[in-house]
């Protein structure tokens, strides 16, 4: 049986969630050999805005590349995870900021609460690279793609002069999500 | 005595147009230009769009190319970027250039691509059967105003020269000396280069507006042009009946075509 | 498969498309930007003069085709890529390059319309408009690609159709096929083969518009020691205008031959489970992805489904779906317009079996769930 993945990042214009889905896809697809596509929502404004990108990962062909039964859904804004938080399938993830979706309505999701943009800001002193953070704990908590196949697509893909601010940020990333998945072990 | 016979298709004659149409003289005016400018017939291609002037280019042993109305301009714009090392010349209209076309017209100078265009202004649509144009004046008649236009023309060659043509001049077939000298001069011209000929059509402009034979209108043309000189000192009402002639514009500006082979250049190694 | 290979790669249809003009030869695009195609000629403005060619943004889609065509006439490959109403303001120019036989590709990535439209959202509502856009009776040559893979497969194949066939070919992609980021493995340049047109052997009374045995006349390229006459108007062998009825009517029928004589090479269809299947699906582009998928879901619900999908749009798959007409038990059409192909299938169906249409409109593709559901309603019926 053939696995389909489905990845939505949501939040608004400028926070490099459509970058981030390209990360992750081609982490997928060219560093751990699966199968992968990538697309996003397409409003007229360039900067602003609400903004949607989607992954679908599988180990098969992948026919229909829109996101029906969200596996993984991150929310950086509270508009998105209202708007969104229905399309995440029964016992699937759901990862918010924490300092962004305060009101949380109940759901039959794992949810994880995490001060993603904080991080960035406080930690690493860039509100920019809080999709890069947000890729180490996608990949942290849902293993989805390896840690290894991420680096080298971030590593790949960002500007030249940035890659240790952004593999600082995905490292970040990893560690947030070893710390949640410990806490929820132990609960 | 000069072998027009050597640049025509003369197997495609008689020429459609008709007895005292003006297009014959500019038809020979170009081919005495071309041969002065020594082009090779093969290196040559002319571009035209659609109405009278447009049919020229059955009639010239060039490569011709007869397109759709209004988008002469695009065609050749194609062809000399492709190929930089053809002479592209763009036979055309007043309707064609300036109405339907109008927009190719102004972006082909702003642009500076080296083309040469020449456009018969005989200000009505003569193939049609004599519908209003752009450049009918005020109060003249047509089928299409059969109580004189109300609108306003354009000034063609004022249009090339506002969007940056490097090289704008007009004249008449009444002094078909002068249009051969002009043409020569834009065929040499490295950029957008206009030649805007006054060419009567006693048949659906000329009738219709009491102008007489194809004679006359030529009479008119030689009596009312004027240089830009003598053009300066004349009043707004003295100018609407006087066709303004000579060189409105030469200069030297960067060409498109030249300038993207640059860009080109750099990626050579 | 060579793990971390340089062909692996997460690219858009769009930028397949322009990485497969290049590869095929495309040395002049002229384009007017407009959504969601641009991709297309923005990979273009950056690689064409690295590889020796032309880009322009011409003033209008009026401009742009005619540029193209001007091109092509000189013998370089030139294409120009737009939507919807851009392919509006083609049309006269289309009619001109299939009257003059002048080789070029249009890509029309459709978005919603009419007019304006949906900009940024997907649709398959210019299917009828590359078939009967511009006046006057035509054949045209359209694909429709359903992958990012495809998608470059089938620019090659629109040039050689179109070099081959002295035509120009319709490349119909939708905002779903155009934008999506995919997974592809490019194929080696010695990997796709390469069509030319066919120039003319000898200058000797060459006749750019002669009556040929295939129906197509050898191209001579303008400013190539061939001086010859193009024309939009009714013209004879040489290329100059005709008015006799004779002559009209021997061009009219060659342009027409030329094109339905060589269907079978043109006409590409996928077929996919469809040897048992009691339900046929027609579809193409990225409603066939939403079919494929919803093929799966039935076949897991033991539904016997499958389908076929049309490469080529037009010429139109007539025999095919004639011939499977005869196992299927009825056909599904899903489309993102009103149900263009599907009165298309009605007609090659010829009531043997029911056509049922399956549509939508707004914006949103179809989902798999939805073809299902549409299955599952048509087997009760």
């Amino acid at each position: 049986m053939s696995i389909r993945y489905e990845v939505r990042l949501s939040g608004e214009g400028g926070q490099g969630l459509v970058l981030a889905g390209k990360i992750l896809a081609e982490a997928a697809a060219i560093y751990d050999n699966l199968n992968a596509t990538q697309s996003q929502s397409y409003g007229p404004e360039a900067r602003g805005g609400a903004s949607r990108s989607e992954v679908i990962i599988s180990d098969d062909d992948i026919d229909y590349p829109k996101a029906v039964n969200i596996d993984l859904l991150l929310a950086l804004t509270q508009e998105s995870f209202d708007r969104y938080q229905n399309d995440v399938k029964e016992g699937g993830i759901i990862i918010v900021d924490e300092q962004s979706v305060t009101r949380i309505s109940e759901g039959k999701f794992l949810l994880y609460k995490i001060p993603i943009i904080k991080l960035a800001r406080e930690k690493l002193g860039h509100a920019l690279v809080a999709n890069i953070i947000a890729l180490g704990i996608i990949a942290g908590i849902s293993k989805i793609v390896s840690e290894n196949a991420l680096k080298q697509a971030i590593g790949a893909r960002v500007p030249k002069g940035t890659e240790e601010l952004n593999y600082n940020a995905f490292q970040i990333g990893l560690e947030e999500s070893e710390k949640l998945v410990a806490v929820k072990t132990a609960e | 005595m000069f072998d027009y016979d050597y640049y025509l298709r003369k197997s495609k004659m008689p020429l459609i147009w008709c007895p005292g149409c003006g297009d014959g003289i500019i038809l020979k005016s170009l081919i005495r230009a071309i041969h002065k400018n020594g082009f090779t017939k093969d290196n040559v291609v002319m571009v035209s769009g659609i109405g009278c002037s447009s049919r020229l280019t059955g009639y010239v042993d060039f490569n011709t190319l007869h397109t759709t109305h209004g988008r002469a301009i695009t065609f050749a714009t194609g062809i000399k970027l492709a190929k930089p090392h053809l002479n592209v010349i763009v036979i055309t209209g007043d309707g064609d250039a300036t109405s339907i076309g109008g927009n190719h017209y102004i972006h082909a100078a702003r642009r500076n691509i080296d083309l040469t265009v020449i456009l018969f202004n005989n200000q009505i649509y003569g193939m049609t059967g004599g519908q209003v144009s752009p450049t009918t004046p005020s109060g003249k008649k047509a089928t299409t105003a059969p109580y004189g236009s109300s609108e306003n023309i354009f000034n063609i060659s004022g249009l090339a020269i506002a969007a940056g043509a490097p090289f704008v001049a007009r004249t008449t077939v009444a002094n078909p000396v002068q249009v051969e000298r002009y043409i020569n001069l834009a065929l040499q011209k490295k950029g957008f280069s206009v030649v805007e000929v006054m060419t009567p059509c006693p048949t659906t402009f000329g009738r219709r507006n009491k102008a007489g034979a194809g004679v006359d209108m030529l009479k008119w043309q030689k009596e009312h042009s004027v240089t830009i000189k003598s053009a300066e000192k004349m009043s707004p009402l003295e100018l609407d009946e006087s066709i303004v002639t000579g060189i409105f514009v030469d200069i030297e500006k960067p060409e498109c075509r030249t300038e993207y082979q640059k860009v080109i250049d750099q990626f050579k190694s | 498969m060579n793990k971390n290979s340089n062909n692996v790669k997460i690219l858009s249809g769009n930028e397949a498309c322009a990485q497969a003009a290049l590869a095929v030869g495309v040395r002049f695009f002229a384009g007017y930007p407009i959504t969601p195609s641009s991709e297309i000629a923005e990979v273009l403005a950056g690689e064409l003069p690295k590889n020796n060619g032309v880009f322009i943004q011409m003033e209008d889609e009026l401009a742009s085709i005619g540029a193209i065509i001007g091109a092509s006439l000189t013998g370089v490959k030139a294409m120009t890529a737009t939507s919807g109403p851009g392919f509006s303001l083609m049309q006269e120019n289309i009619g001109y390059a299939i009257m003059a036989e002048i080789p070029c590709v249009i890509v029309n990535v459709m978005r919603g319309g009419p007019s304006t439209g949906l900009p940024t959202l997907p649709s398959q509502g210019d299917i009828m408009q590359a078939r009967w856009g511009t006046h006057g009776d035509h054949q045209i040559i359209a694909l429709a690609p359903f992958s990012v893979r495809e998608v470059f497969d089938m620019t090659i194949r629109a040039f050689n159709l179109s070099e081959k066939y002295r035509t120009p070919v319709i490349l119909l992609l939708d905002e779903i096929i155009g934008h999506v980021n995919e997974k592809v493995i490019f194929p080696a340049d010695n990997e796709f083969e390469i069509i030319n047109r066919p120039n003319p052997e000898s200058k000797d009374n060459y006749l750019p518009y002669q009556e040929t045995a295939s129906d197509i006349p050898p191209m001579a390229n303008f400013g190539s020691c061939y001086r010859y006459h193009v024309t939009g108007l009714a013209h004879d062998e040489t290329g100059f205008p005709t008015n006799n009825a004779e002559k009209i009517n021997q061009l009219l029928q060659r342009l027409e031959r030329k094109i339905v004589k060589h269907t079978d090479d043109i006409v590409e269809v996928e077929e996919y489970l469809l040897n048992d299947a009691e339900i046929g699906i027609i579809a193409y582009g990225s409603a066939a992805r939403s079919a494929r998928h919803a093929v799966k879901l039935a076949r897991n619900a033991g539904i016997k489904t499958g389908m076929l999908r049309l490469k080529t749009i037009w010429p139109f798959a007539e025999k095919q779906i004639r011939d499977f007409s005869d196992k299927v038990k009825l056909w599904i059409v899903p489309e993102l317009n009103m149900g263009q192909i599907a009165h298309e299938v009605e007609w090659a169906v010829r009531g043997k079996v029911p056509v049922y249409k399956y549509n939508k409109v707004n914006g949103e593709p179809i989902n798999p769930e939805e073809i299902l559901n549409c299955i599952k309603d048509k087997i009760n019926v």
